[in-house]
């Protein structure tokens, strides 16, 4: 383990020698960052029980529920769980995975249709 | 294990931003994760492996949802609250959302205090976490007892696709073990903040590595997880 590390610092000493970090105690933040995020949360969790609360309905409602959530979700991941300042290599290898669900949410919408319809004919031949 | 954030740390300003900076990190035959410490990157990577399971329930109830051929039940009207006389559509749900939100918003400050080396206000807004947490789970439990006495039960329910009583219990269900498991480590990590493990640098029990108030982040990051879960189950299940 011991020469893991040194190994590891040999490493980084051969690539180059650099002033000190300002990072070393981890992530530093002022508080009032939190405190607007979370305020910004309410706002847009308020917004989104409205959606529902003032019914509305079709296009409109998908596409305001789909944007509040992405914004929640936005915040979170970015401020409270300090993505914004990480390195984009960490930032890439835990985000872009999650978009590979987009393909098989397109490959289960189209099975579930063509469920939808063999059961929509043959529900509707044994009456 | 060793734990090398320290260490990599001086080198921040000579690496490459940007795209080239991922080439980079991983090409370089080294570890591809220069800043964060193993116990980071491995809450990630577990984070992520959580995102596809919640993601294959969400698509999983998109499926039943989209091929049923019996009206979905209507979630405003099921979780609606009395009040006042009249129903509030959703009130309940509305209500633990904002608890959920407020635990996250607790326990982002209390990461900030632990690296200010702040014992007690770390604690204070870890145990504060967790009881908005324990709020969050006992909401559930009473939304649960609601819904089984109305009798939806995991093969049917009186008011619509039979579908809806197995998508409900999974997707919550497994939400609500998650806060659970949270409220518990919460606990602990508050015990051992309050006991000053992270300013001696205490083994923990079970890994024997010396404790660091990145413990606490750690933990923040798994509850604020818990958190971003709930926003997408909010959205797709009940607003849907």
């Amino acid at each position: 383990m011991a020469q893991a590390e040194a190994q590891d610092r040999g490493l980084e000493v051969q690539v180059a020698h650099a002033p000190a970090a300002t990072h070393a105690e981890g992530q530093q933040h002022p508080i009032k960052l939190y405190l607007v995020v979370w305020g910004w949360l309410f706002i847009l969790s308020t917004c989104s029980y409205a959606v529902d609360y003032f019914n509305l309905q079709g296009y409109l409602r998908w596409t305001l529920i789909v944007v509040l959530m992405l914004l929640k979700a936005g915040l979170i991941v970015a401020i409270f769980m300090h993505m914004a300042w990480e390195r984009l290599a960490l930032a890439y290898a835990i985000l872009v995975p999650p978009l590979l669900m987009l393909v098989f949410l397109t490959i289960m919408a189209l099975e579930s249709d063509y469920t939808w319809l063999t059961r929509i004919l043959s529900f509707s031949m044994v009456q | 294990m060793v734990d090398t954030t320290p260490e990599h740390a001086p080198h921040a300003a000579s690496r490459l931003p940007g795209l080239r900076g991922i080439a980079a990190d991983w090409s370089s035959d080294q570890r591809a994760f220069k800043n964060v410490s193993w116990g980071k990157a491995m809450i990630w990577i577990f984070l992520l492996s959580d995102t596809f399971i919640f993601g294959c329930f969400l698509l999983g109830y998109m499926t039943v949802r989209m091929s049923t051929t019996v009206p979905w039940p209507n979630t405003a009207e099921i979780f609606a609250l009395h009040i006042a006389g009249r129903e509030v559509p959703l009130l309940l749900i509305a209500i633990m959302t904002f608890v959920l939100i407020s635990s996250s918003g607790t326990m982002a400050m209390a990461v900030n205090f632990g690296y200010r080396q702040d014992r007690r206000k770390t604690a204070a807004l870890m145990i504060a976490t967790a009881l908005l947490g324990a709020t969050f789970v006992g909401m559930q439990a009473f939304e649960w007892t609601e819904l089984i006495m109305k009798g939806v039960r995991p093969w049917s329910n009186p008011f619509g696709a039979a579908q809806f009583g197995p998508a409900f219990f999974m997707i919550t269900g497994f939400h609500g073990t998650h806060v659970t498991i949270g409220v518990i480590f919460l606990l602990i990590i508050a015990r051992k903040v309050l006991r000053g493990d992270f300013d001696r640098g205490a083994p923990g029990f079970f890994t024997s590595r010396r404790g660091r108030y990145e413990n606490v982040e750690i933990m923040g990051l798994y509850w604020h997880f818990v958190d971003l879960v709930w926003v997408f189950i909010f959205a797709f299940f009940y607003l849907w």
